[in-house]
Protein backbone atom coordinates (compact mmCIF):
# COMPACT_ATOMS: atom_id res chain seq x y z
CA UNK A 1 0.00 0.00 0.00
CA UNK A 2 2.95 2.33 1.24
CA UNK A 3 4.94 1.33 -2.33
CA UNK A 4 1.57 1.95 -4.08
CA UNK A 5 0.84 5.30 -2.55
CA UNK A 6 4.63 6.45 -3.91
CA UNK A 7 4.47 5.34 -7.45
CA UNK A 8 3.07 8.20 -8.63
CA UNK A 9 6.04 10.48 -6.90
CA UNK A 10 8.55 7.94 -8.25
CA UNK A 11 7.24 7.95 -11.25
CA UNK A 12 7.49 11.36 -11.81
CA UNK A 13 11.02 11.88 -9.85
CA UNK A 14 11.80 9.24 -12.43
CA UNK A 15 11.42 11.08 -15.61
CA UNK A 16 13.09 13.55 -14.50
CA UNK A 17 16.43 11.80 -13.77
CA UNK A 18 15.29 10.43 -17.18
CA UNK A 19 15.21 13.25 -18.83
CA UNK A 20 18.22 14.45 -17.03
CA UNK A 21 20.22 11.13 -18.07
CA UNK A 22 18.94 11.80 -21.60
CA UNK A 23 20.37 15.65 -21.99
CA UNK A 24 23.79 13.99 -21.09
CA UNK A 25 23.74 11.01 -23.13
CA UNK A 26 23.33 12.81 -26.33
CA UNK A 27 26.59 14.51 -25.73
CA UNK A 28 28.20 11.43 -25.79
CA UNK A 29 25.69 9.79 -28.83
CA UNK A 30 26.36 12.89 -31.13
CA UNK A 31 30.62 12.62 -30.25
CA UNK A 32 30.78 9.16 -30.75
CA UNK A 33 28.73 10.00 -34.08
CA UNK A 34 30.92 12.47 -35.93
CA UNK A 35 34.46 11.11 -34.35
CA UNK A 36 33.36 7.60 -33.23
CA UNK A 37 34.58 7.66 -29.77
CA UNK A 38 33.43 8.27 -26.53
CA UNK A 39 34.31 11.36 -24.77
CA UNK A 40 34.54 10.37 -21.29
CA UNK A 41 35.62 13.63 -19.76
CA UNK A 42 31.89 14.64 -20.60
CA UNK A 43 30.67 13.83 -17.21
CA UNK A 44 33.40 16.33 -16.17
CA UNK A 45 31.95 19.01 -18.44
CA UNK A 46 28.64 18.29 -16.51
CA UNK A 47 29.76 18.45 -13.41
CA UNK A 48 31.34 21.88 -14.40
CA UNK A 49 28.29 23.03 -15.47
CA UNK A 50 26.42 22.53 -11.87
CA UNK A 51 29.20 24.83 -10.30
CA UNK A 52 28.91 27.33 -13.03
CA UNK A 53 25.18 27.87 -11.97
CA UNK A 54 26.35 27.78 -8.34
CA UNK A 55 28.41 30.05 -8.72
CA UNK A 56 25.82 32.64 -10.28
CA UNK A 57 23.54 31.87 -7.72
CA UNK A 58 26.05 32.74 -5.23
CA UNK A 59 26.95 35.67 -6.97
CA UNK A 60 23.10 36.75 -7.12
CA UNK A 61 22.75 35.92 -3.41
CA UNK A 62 25.93 37.90 -2.66
CA UNK A 63 24.96 41.04 -4.70
CA UNK A 64 21.23 40.66 -2.48
CA UNK A 65 19.77 40.81 -5.56
CA UNK A 66 16.17 40.80 -4.44
CA UNK A 67 12.58 38.71 -5.06
CA UNK A 68 14.51 36.18 -7.05
CA UNK A 69 11.78 34.33 -9.16
CA UNK A 70 12.72 31.33 -10.66
CA UNK A 71 11.24 32.80 -14.33
CA UNK A 72 14.06 35.17 -15.19
CA UNK A 73 16.78 33.37 -12.58
CA UNK A 74 16.66 29.90 -14.42
CA UNK A 75 17.38 31.36 -17.37
CA UNK A 76 20.44 33.36 -15.95
CA UNK A 77 21.68 30.31 -14.27
CA UNK A 78 21.61 28.05 -17.36
CA UNK A 79 22.73 30.38 -20.25
CA UNK A 80 26.18 30.82 -18.84
CA UNK A 81 26.61 27.65 -17.76
CA UNK A 82 25.24 26.08 -21.23
CA UNK A 83 27.61 28.38 -23.28
CA UNK A 84 30.77 28.00 -21.40
CA UNK A 85 30.82 24.35 -20.85
CA UNK A 86 29.74 24.51 -24.55
CA UNK A 87 33.21 26.02 -25.32
CA UNK A 88 34.50 23.84 -22.54
CA UNK A 89 33.45 20.85 -24.91
CA UNK A 90 35.25 23.02 -28.03
CA UNK A 91 38.35 23.24 -26.33
CA UNK A 92 38.37 19.84 -24.89
CA UNK A 93 38.47 18.81 -28.61
CA UNK A 94 40.67 20.85 -29.62
CA UNK A 95 43.64 20.55 -27.37
CA UNK A 96 42.96 16.91 -26.06
CA UNK A 97 41.70 14.68 -29.07
CA UNK A 98 42.03 16.99 -32.74
CA UNK A 99 45.91 16.79 -32.64
CA UNK A 100 45.26 13.06 -32.25
CA UNK A 101 43.07 12.05 -34.81
CA UNK A 102 44.44 14.44 -37.05
CA UNK A 103 47.37 12.76 -36.94
CA UNK A 104 45.59 9.47 -37.75
CA UNK A 105 46.30 8.18 -34.19
CA UNK A 106 44.53 4.69 -33.19
CA UNK A 107 40.87 5.36 -31.44
CA UNK A 108 42.33 3.93 -28.83
CA UNK A 109 44.58 7.42 -28.03
CA UNK A 110 41.86 9.83 -28.15
CA UNK A 111 40.00 7.43 -25.30
CA UNK A 112 43.28 7.80 -23.33
CA UNK A 113 43.30 11.36 -23.66
CA UNK A 114 39.49 11.79 -22.68
CA UNK A 115 40.28 10.05 -19.54
CA UNK A 116 43.03 12.60 -18.62
CA UNK A 117 40.88 15.31 -19.38
CA UNK A 118 38.41 13.75 -17.13
CA UNK A 119 40.98 13.41 -14.44
CA UNK A 120 42.77 17.06 -14.95
CA UNK A 121 38.80 18.85 -15.00
CA UNK A 122 38.53 17.44 -11.40
CA UNK A 123 41.40 18.16 -9.85
CA UNK A 124 41.26 21.50 -11.38
CA UNK A 125 37.34 21.88 -9.72
CA UNK A 126 39.11 20.62 -6.73
CA UNK A 127 41.94 22.59 -6.04
CA UNK A 128 40.30 26.29 -7.34
CA UNK A 129 36.88 25.31 -5.52
CA UNK A 130 37.64 23.21 -2.89
CA UNK A 131 36.84 19.35 -2.28
CA UNK A 132 34.10 20.25 -0.24
CA UNK A 133 30.57 20.03 -1.19
CA UNK A 134 28.95 23.20 -2.56
CA UNK A 135 25.29 24.07 -1.54
CA UNK A 136 22.97 25.55 -3.97
CA UNK A 137 20.96 28.33 -2.00
CA UNK A 138 17.30 27.57 -4.00
CA UNK A 139 15.79 28.52 -0.81
CA UNK A 140 16.30 32.18 -2.48
CA UNK A 141 14.41 30.77 -5.63
CA UNK A 142 11.91 28.96 -4.51
CA UNK A 143 9.83 28.96 -1.23
CA UNK A 144 10.12 25.07 0.98
CA UNK A 145 6.02 24.84 0.01
CA UNK A 146 6.90 25.09 -3.79
CA UNK A 147 4.78 21.86 -3.98
CA UNK A 148 1.64 20.25 -5.19
CA UNK A 149 -0.40 17.45 -4.80
CA UNK A 150 -0.43 14.44 -6.87
CA UNK A 151 -2.44 11.66 -5.77
CA UNK A 152 -2.76 12.27 -2.35
CA UNK A 153 1.31 12.87 -2.66
CA UNK A 154 2.87 16.02 -2.41
CA UNK A 155 5.56 16.43 -5.74
CA UNK A 156 7.78 19.55 -5.80
CA UNK A 157 7.37 22.28 -8.94
CA UNK A 158 10.96 21.81 -9.14
CA UNK A 159 10.58 18.29 -10.77
CA UNK A 160 8.03 20.00 -13.09
CA UNK A 161 10.19 22.63 -14.40
CA UNK A 162 13.30 19.87 -14.65
CA UNK A 163 11.34 18.01 -16.94
CA UNK A 164 10.19 21.01 -19.25
CA UNK A 165 13.33 22.17 -19.38
CA UNK A 166 15.16 19.44 -20.30
CA UNK A 167 12.36 18.13 -22.79
CA UNK A 168 12.34 21.62 -24.41
CA UNK A 169 15.93 21.41 -25.01
CA UNK A 170 15.99 17.90 -26.29
CA UNK A 171 12.86 19.34 -28.58
CA UNK A 172 15.34 22.02 -29.75
CA UNK A 173 17.47 19.97 -30.53
CA UNK A 174 15.58 17.49 -32.74
CA UNK A 175 14.66 20.47 -34.63
CA UNK A 176 18.40 21.43 -34.78
CA UNK A 177 19.32 18.75 -36.19
CA UNK A 178 16.30 17.28 -38.59
CA UNK A 179 15.46 20.77 -39.93
CA UNK A 180 19.13 23.22 -39.93
CA UNK A 181 21.77 23.57 -42.44
CA UNK A 182 24.21 23.20 -39.53
CA UNK A 183 22.04 19.36 -38.11
CA UNK A 184 22.35 18.57 -41.91
CA UNK A 185 25.93 18.60 -41.91
CA UNK A 186 26.44 16.66 -38.93
CA UNK A 187 24.10 14.05 -39.86
CA UNK A 188 26.26 14.13 -43.26
CA UNK A 189 29.41 13.94 -41.28
CA UNK A 190 28.74 11.50 -38.93
CA UNK A 191 27.25 9.42 -42.22
CA UNK A 192 30.18 10.02 -44.68
CA UNK A 193 32.77 11.59 -42.96
CA UNK A 194 34.52 12.13 -46.45
CA UNK A 195 31.55 13.18 -48.79
CA UNK A 196 30.59 15.44 -46.35
CA UNK A 197 33.73 17.22 -47.44
CA UNK A 198 33.64 16.50 -50.88
CA UNK A 199 30.35 18.93 -50.64
CA UNK A 200 31.97 21.91 -49.20
CA UNK A 201 31.34 20.98 -45.21
CA UNK A 202 34.09 22.24 -43.02
CA UNK A 203 34.68 19.17 -41.34
CA UNK A 204 36.53 20.52 -38.36
CA UNK A 205 33.88 22.95 -37.45
CA UNK A 206 31.10 20.53 -37.55
CA UNK A 207 32.84 18.44 -35.12
CA UNK A 208 33.43 21.47 -32.83
CA UNK A 209 29.54 22.39 -33.34
CA UNK A 210 28.86 19.06 -32.02
CA UNK A 211 31.04 19.31 -29.35
CA UNK A 212 29.49 22.39 -28.39
CA UNK A 213 26.28 21.58 -28.53
CA UNK A 214 26.62 18.20 -26.62
CA UNK A 215 28.30 20.35 -23.96
CA UNK A 216 26.16 22.53 -23.40
CA UNK A 217 23.60 20.73 -23.27
CA UNK A 218 25.56 18.55 -20.39
CA UNK A 219 25.91 21.74 -18.78
CA UNK A 220 22.32 22.61 -18.56
CA UNK A 221 21.65 19.39 -17.00
CA UNK A 222 24.94 19.80 -14.06
CA UNK A 223 22.32 23.30 -13.55
CA UNK A 224 19.07 21.49 -13.12
CA UNK A 225 20.94 18.12 -11.06
CA UNK A 226 22.71 21.30 -9.08
CA UNK A 227 18.95 22.88 -8.44
CA UNK A 228 17.47 19.71 -7.56
CA UNK A 229 19.63 17.83 -5.24
CA UNK A 230 21.40 21.18 -3.97
CA UNK A 231 24.30 19.55 -3.10
CA UNK A 232 27.67 19.40 -5.38
CA UNK A 233 31.07 18.26 -5.39
CA UNK A 234 33.80 17.71 -7.91
CA UNK A 235 33.65 14.00 -8.19
CA UNK A 236 29.83 14.11 -8.79
CA UNK A 237 30.43 14.02 -12.66
CA UNK A 238 32.43 10.64 -12.90
CA UNK A 239 28.82 8.45 -11.92
CA UNK A 240 26.54 11.01 -13.65
CA UNK A 241 28.66 10.50 -16.47
CA UNK A 242 29.04 5.94 -16.39
CA UNK A 243 25.18 6.51 -15.99
CA UNK A 244 24.85 8.85 -19.09
CA UNK A 245 26.71 6.39 -21.13
CA UNK A 246 24.51 3.80 -20.10
CA UNK A 247 21.52 5.48 -20.94
CA UNK A 248 23.54 6.57 -24.43
CA UNK A 249 24.41 2.70 -25.02
CA UNK A 250 21.35 1.72 -23.98
CA UNK A 251 19.22 4.01 -26.30
CA UNK A 252 21.99 2.92 -29.30
CA UNK A 253 25.20 5.22 -28.91
CA UNK A 254 25.05 7.21 -32.19
CA UNK A 255 21.14 8.00 -32.19
CA UNK A 256 20.35 11.12 -31.23
CA UNK A 257 16.48 9.63 -30.64
CA UNK A 258 18.20 6.85 -28.84
CA UNK A 259 19.88 8.60 -26.28
CA UNK A 260 16.54 10.39 -25.35
CA UNK A 261 15.11 7.13 -24.94
CA UNK A 262 17.85 4.95 -23.03
CA UNK A 263 17.86 7.98 -21.05
CA UNK A 264 14.54 7.86 -20.14
CA UNK A 265 14.26 4.26 -19.37
CA UNK A 266 17.16 4.65 -17.54
CA UNK A 267 16.22 7.22 -15.19
CA UNK A 268 12.65 5.10 -14.80
CA UNK A 269 14.60 1.84 -13.78
CA UNK A 270 16.58 2.88 -11.58
CA UNK A 271 13.73 5.15 -9.58
CA UNK A 272 11.30 2.28 -9.72
CA UNK A 273 14.32 0.13 -8.11
CA UNK A 274 14.64 2.08 -5.37
CA UNK A 275 10.86 1.71 -4.69
CA UNK A 276 10.69 -1.62 -5.54
CA UNK A 277 13.86 -2.86 -4.84
CA UNK A 278 16.21 -1.81 -2.36
CA UNK A 279 17.62 1.67 -2.95
CA UNK A 280 21.52 0.62 -2.38
CA UNK A 281 20.67 -1.68 -5.23
CA UNK A 282 19.90 0.84 -8.04
CA UNK A 283 23.62 1.36 -9.32
CA UNK A 284 23.96 -2.17 -9.97
CA UNK A 285 20.66 -2.63 -11.53
CA UNK A 286 21.52 0.03 -13.60
CA UNK A 287 24.86 -1.51 -14.83
CA UNK A 288 22.91 -4.88 -15.41
CA UNK A 289 20.64 -3.14 -17.69
CA UNK A 290 24.03 -2.04 -19.46
CA UNK A 291 25.94 -5.62 -19.78
CA UNK A 292 22.23 -7.09 -21.13
CA UNK A 293 22.62 -4.73 -23.71
CA UNK A 294 25.76 -5.40 -24.31
CA UNK A 295 25.21 -9.11 -24.41
CA UNK A 296 22.09 -9.59 -25.94
CA UNK A 297 21.52 -6.13 -27.90
CA UNK A 298 24.52 -4.44 -28.45
CA UNK A 299 23.58 -1.68 -31.17
CA UNK A 300 21.26 -0.63 -28.48
CA UNK A 301 17.53 -0.62 -28.70
CA UNK A 302 17.56 2.25 -31.76
CA UNK A 303 21.03 0.97 -32.86
CA UNK A 304 20.15 0.41 -36.48
CA UNK A 305 21.38 3.88 -36.97
CA UNK A 306 24.54 3.09 -35.83
CA UNK A 307 27.29 5.61 -37.15
CA UNK A 308 29.15 5.06 -40.42
CA UNK A 309 27.72 1.14 -40.26
CA UNK A 310 28.73 0.65 -43.44
CA UNK A 311 32.24 1.27 -43.14
CA UNK A 312 33.07 -1.28 -39.61
CA UNK B 1 40.21 25.14 -67.96
CA UNK B 2 41.70 22.83 -65.44
CA UNK B 3 45.30 21.82 -65.83
CA UNK B 4 47.37 19.62 -63.43
CA UNK B 5 51.07 20.03 -63.94
CA UNK B 6 53.62 16.94 -62.80
CA UNK B 7 51.10 16.30 -59.35
CA UNK B 8 53.21 13.49 -57.31
CA UNK B 9 50.99 12.30 -54.00
CA UNK B 10 51.97 9.99 -51.46
CA UNK B 11 50.15 7.39 -49.17
CA UNK B 12 52.88 7.56 -46.40
CA UNK B 13 56.20 6.52 -48.27
CA UNK B 14 53.69 4.98 -51.09
CA UNK B 15 53.89 7.04 -54.31
CA UNK B 16 50.54 7.17 -55.67
CA UNK B 17 51.15 9.79 -58.42
CA UNK B 18 54.39 10.03 -60.22
CA UNK B 19 54.12 13.44 -62.02
CA UNK B 20 50.51 13.27 -63.43
CA UNK B 21 49.78 15.87 -65.87
CA UNK B 22 46.84 16.55 -67.68
CA UNK B 23 44.51 18.90 -69.14
CA UNK B 24 40.90 19.27 -69.58
CA UNK B 25 39.65 22.34 -71.59
CA UNK B 26 36.00 24.26 -71.48
CA UNK B 27 33.15 22.57 -73.19
CA UNK B 28 35.57 19.28 -73.44
CA UNK B 29 34.17 15.47 -72.10
CA UNK B 30 37.81 13.76 -71.17
CA UNK B 31 37.98 10.61 -69.89
CA UNK B 32 40.44 9.06 -67.52
CA UNK B 33 41.06 5.41 -67.94
CA UNK B 34 42.81 3.39 -65.55
CA UNK B 35 42.81 0.10 -63.65
CA UNK B 36 42.34 -0.91 -60.08
CA UNK B 37 45.24 0.94 -57.76
CA UNK B 38 46.35 3.22 -61.25
CA UNK B 39 46.16 6.54 -58.96
CA UNK B 40 42.83 7.42 -60.62
CA UNK B 41 40.98 8.15 -57.39
CA UNK B 42 44.23 9.92 -56.06
CA UNK B 43 43.74 12.26 -59.27
CA UNK B 44 40.07 13.41 -58.42
CA UNK B 45 41.18 13.80 -54.28
CA UNK B 46 44.36 15.67 -55.69
CA UNK B 47 42.05 17.77 -58.18
CA UNK B 48 39.59 18.27 -54.81
CA UNK B 49 42.32 19.09 -52.15
CA UNK B 50 41.49 16.71 -50.26
CA UNK B 51 44.89 14.75 -50.95
CA UNK B 52 47.75 17.66 -50.96
CA UNK B 53 50.37 17.24 -53.63
CA UNK B 54 53.64 16.40 -52.45
CA UNK B 55 54.72 18.48 -55.87
CA UNK B 56 53.02 19.75 -58.53
CA UNK B 57 50.08 22.55 -59.52
CA UNK B 58 46.27 22.17 -60.30
CA UNK B 59 45.22 25.07 -61.93
CA UNK B 60 41.63 25.84 -62.79
CA UNK B 61 40.78 28.59 -65.08
CA UNK B 62 44.28 30.00 -64.45
CA UNK B 63 43.72 29.99 -60.31
CA UNK B 64 46.18 27.58 -58.25
CA UNK B 65 43.85 25.35 -56.07
CA UNK B 66 46.45 24.02 -54.29
CA UNK B 67 46.60 24.37 -50.86
CA UNK B 68 42.80 25.73 -51.22
CA UNK B 69 40.00 23.47 -48.70
CA UNK B 70 37.65 21.21 -50.39
CA UNK B 71 34.79 23.98 -49.61
CA UNK B 72 36.36 26.33 -51.83
CA UNK B 73 37.66 24.52 -54.41
CA UNK B 74 33.49 22.91 -54.40
CA UNK B 75 32.72 26.65 -54.11
CA UNK B 76 35.29 27.72 -57.23
CA UNK B 77 33.00 25.75 -59.58
CA UNK B 78 34.11 21.48 -59.22
CA UNK B 79 32.12 18.81 -57.80
CA UNK B 80 32.61 15.68 -57.76
CA UNK B 81 30.06 12.51 -58.06
CA UNK B 82 32.18 10.18 -55.96
CA UNK B 83 32.74 6.15 -57.05
CA UNK B 84 30.19 3.94 -55.79
CA UNK B 85 27.43 6.96 -55.62
CA UNK B 86 27.79 7.24 -51.92
CA UNK B 87 24.65 9.27 -51.07
CA UNK B 88 23.51 10.28 -47.72
CA UNK B 89 21.24 6.72 -47.00
CA UNK B 90 19.95 7.82 -44.00
CA UNK B 91 18.84 11.49 -45.70
CA UNK B 92 16.03 11.81 -47.60
CA UNK B 93 16.81 12.67 -51.10
CA UNK B 94 15.26 16.64 -50.81
CA UNK B 95 18.30 16.36 -48.04
CA UNK B 96 21.06 14.97 -50.17
CA UNK B 97 20.29 17.36 -52.80
CA UNK B 98 20.59 20.54 -50.19
CA UNK B 99 24.05 18.85 -49.33
CA UNK B 100 24.92 19.03 -52.48
CA UNK B 101 24.19 22.51 -52.43
CA UNK B 102 26.16 23.55 -49.13
CA UNK B 103 28.30 25.45 -50.32
CA UNK B 104 25.31 28.21 -52.17
CA UNK B 105 23.62 27.79 -48.95
CA UNK B 106 23.75 31.82 -48.94
CA UNK B 107 22.60 32.03 -52.50
CA UNK B 108 18.63 33.28 -52.75
CA UNK B 109 16.25 30.96 -51.92
CA UNK B 110 14.63 31.38 -55.47
CA UNK B 111 18.22 30.23 -57.55
CA UNK B 112 18.14 27.27 -54.93
CA UNK B 113 14.56 26.18 -55.73
CA UNK B 114 14.93 27.08 -59.39
CA UNK B 115 18.07 24.78 -59.76
CA UNK B 116 16.36 21.87 -57.57
CA UNK B 117 13.21 21.94 -60.14
CA UNK B 118 16.09 21.65 -63.21
CA UNK B 119 17.86 18.43 -61.21
CA UNK B 120 13.59 17.78 -60.86
CA UNK B 121 13.42 17.87 -64.71
CA UNK B 122 16.33 15.86 -65.33
CA UNK B 123 15.54 12.90 -62.81
CA UNK B 124 11.68 12.76 -62.37
CA UNK B 125 12.53 9.88 -60.09
CA UNK B 126 13.54 12.12 -57.81
CA UNK B 127 10.83 14.51 -57.48
CA UNK B 128 8.77 11.52 -57.20
CA UNK B 129 10.68 10.15 -53.81
CA UNK B 130 11.57 13.37 -52.74
CA UNK B 131 11.06 12.58 -49.12
CA UNK B 132 12.42 9.03 -49.30
CA UNK B 133 15.58 8.29 -47.48
CA UNK B 134 18.47 7.58 -50.15
CA UNK B 135 18.69 4.23 -48.81
CA UNK B 136 15.92 2.87 -49.62
CA UNK B 137 16.48 4.03 -53.19
CA UNK B 138 17.40 1.59 -56.35
CA UNK B 139 21.30 1.18 -57.27
CA UNK B 140 20.48 3.58 -60.72
CA UNK B 141 18.14 5.71 -58.84
CA UNK B 142 20.86 6.56 -56.51
CA UNK B 143 23.37 7.13 -59.13
CA UNK B 144 20.94 9.82 -60.78
CA UNK B 145 21.00 11.45 -56.93
CA UNK B 146 24.73 11.15 -56.41
CA UNK B 147 24.61 13.30 -60.21
CA UNK B 148 22.05 15.49 -59.45
CA UNK B 149 23.43 16.81 -55.93
CA UNK B 150 26.78 17.59 -57.56
CA UNK B 151 25.21 19.29 -60.10
CA UNK B 152 23.36 21.67 -57.28
CA UNK B 153 26.89 23.27 -56.70
CA UNK B 154 26.68 24.47 -59.79
CA UNK B 155 30.00 23.01 -60.84
CA UNK B 156 31.55 24.39 -64.23
CA UNK B 157 33.62 21.24 -64.06
CA UNK B 158 32.06 18.19 -63.32
CA UNK B 159 34.36 15.59 -62.33
CA UNK B 160 32.92 11.66 -62.32
CA UNK B 161 34.43 8.86 -60.26
CA UNK B 162 33.16 5.43 -62.38
CA UNK B 163 29.99 6.55 -62.81
CA UNK B 164 29.43 3.08 -64.67
CA UNK B 165 30.58 1.03 -61.62
CA UNK B 166 27.44 -1.80 -60.26
CA UNK B 167 25.11 -0.67 -62.69
CA UNK B 168 23.40 -2.75 -64.89
CA UNK B 169 24.27 -2.39 -68.91
CA UNK B 170 20.85 -0.74 -69.78
CA UNK B 171 21.50 1.83 -66.70
CA UNK B 172 24.86 2.30 -67.95
CA UNK B 173 23.63 3.51 -71.00
CA UNK B 174 21.56 6.15 -69.67
CA UNK B 175 23.96 7.21 -67.22
CA UNK B 176 26.57 8.28 -70.36
CA UNK B 177 23.41 9.52 -71.85
CA UNK B 178 23.06 11.87 -69.20
CA UNK B 179 26.26 12.42 -68.81
CA UNK B 180 26.61 13.89 -72.65
CA UNK B 181 23.11 16.03 -72.27
CA UNK B 182 24.64 17.82 -69.25
CA UNK B 183 28.00 18.57 -70.84
CA UNK B 184 25.88 19.92 -73.77
CA UNK B 185 23.88 22.15 -71.37
CA UNK B 186 27.87 23.34 -70.73
CA UNK B 187 29.36 21.63 -68.21
CA UNK B 188 33.36 20.42 -68.84
CA UNK B 189 33.51 16.49 -67.28
CA UNK B 190 36.17 14.80 -66.40
CA UNK B 191 35.01 11.01 -66.19
CA UNK B 192 37.17 8.11 -64.44
CA UNK B 193 36.33 5.10 -65.72
CA UNK B 194 37.38 1.33 -65.78
CA UNK B 195 34.68 1.10 -68.74
CA UNK B 196 36.92 2.26 -71.89
CA UNK B 197 34.36 1.13 -74.45
CA UNK B 198 31.26 3.04 -72.88
CA UNK B 199 33.35 6.29 -71.64
CA UNK B 200 35.12 7.03 -74.71
CA UNK B 201 32.19 6.71 -76.93
CA UNK B 202 31.14 9.98 -75.58
CA UNK B 203 34.44 11.15 -74.80
CA UNK B 204 36.67 13.84 -76.81
CA UNK B 205 39.79 12.89 -75.23
CA UNK B 206 41.18 10.42 -73.23
CA UNK B 207 44.08 9.95 -70.43
CA UNK B 208 45.24 6.52 -69.70
CA UNK B 209 46.82 5.99 -66.14
CA UNK B 210 49.13 3.13 -65.28
CA UNK B 211 50.80 2.70 -61.93
CA UNK B 212 50.71 6.82 -61.37
CA UNK B 213 51.99 7.88 -64.21
CA UNK B 214 49.71 8.70 -67.29
CA UNK B 215 51.00 6.66 -70.66
CA UNK B 216 48.55 7.65 -73.41
CA UNK B 217 46.85 10.56 -74.41
CA UNK B 218 44.79 10.99 -77.54
CA UNK B 219 41.89 11.97 -78.95
CA UNK B 220 38.93 9.20 -78.05
CA UNK B 221 38.44 8.16 -81.60
CA UNK B 222 42.32 7.44 -82.02
CA UNK B 223 42.07 5.71 -78.11
CA UNK B 224 39.07 3.64 -79.20
CA UNK B 225 41.33 2.37 -82.52
CA UNK B 226 44.64 2.02 -80.26
CA UNK B 227 46.14 -1.89 -79.93
CA UNK B 228 46.82 -0.92 -76.13
CA UNK B 229 43.55 0.08 -75.55
CA UNK B 230 41.70 -2.94 -77.05
CA UNK B 231 44.41 -4.96 -75.14
CA UNK B 232 44.22 -3.98 -71.82
CA UNK B 233 40.64 -2.44 -71.32
CA UNK B 234 38.44 -3.85 -73.98
CA UNK B 235 39.27 -7.86 -73.48
CA UNK B 236 40.57 -8.02 -76.86
CA UNK B 237 44.15 -9.49 -77.62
Amino acid sequence: MDLLAMLPQQLLFGIALGTVYGLVALGYSMVYGVLMMINFAHGEVFMIGAYIGWGVLALLQNAHVGGLNPVWVLPLLLLPAMLLCGGLGMFLERVAYRPLYRRGATRLAPLISAVGASIFLQNAVMLTQGARMKVYMTHLLFPADWRFELLGVSVSYLIVVMIAVASAMMWGLHLLVQHTSLGRCIRAVAEDREIAQVMGVNVGLVVGMTFFLGSALAGAAGVLVGLYYTQIDFLMGYSAGLKAFTAAVLGGIGNIRGAMLGGLLLGLIESLSVTFINPAFKDVIAFLVLIGMLVFRPEGLLGERLADWRKV
Amino acid sequence: MLEIDQVVTYYGPIQALKGVSLEVRQGEIVCLLGGNASGKSTTMKAILGMVRPHSGTVTFEGQRLNGLSTGEIVRRGISLVPEARRVFGRMTVWENLQMGAHTRRHAPGTELAQDLERIYELFPRLREREQQYAGTLSGGEQQMLAIGRALMARPRLLLMDEPSMGLSPALVDQVFDIIQAINRQGTTILVVEQNATVSLSIAHRGYVLQNGNIVLHDTAAALLQSDDIRQAYLGEG
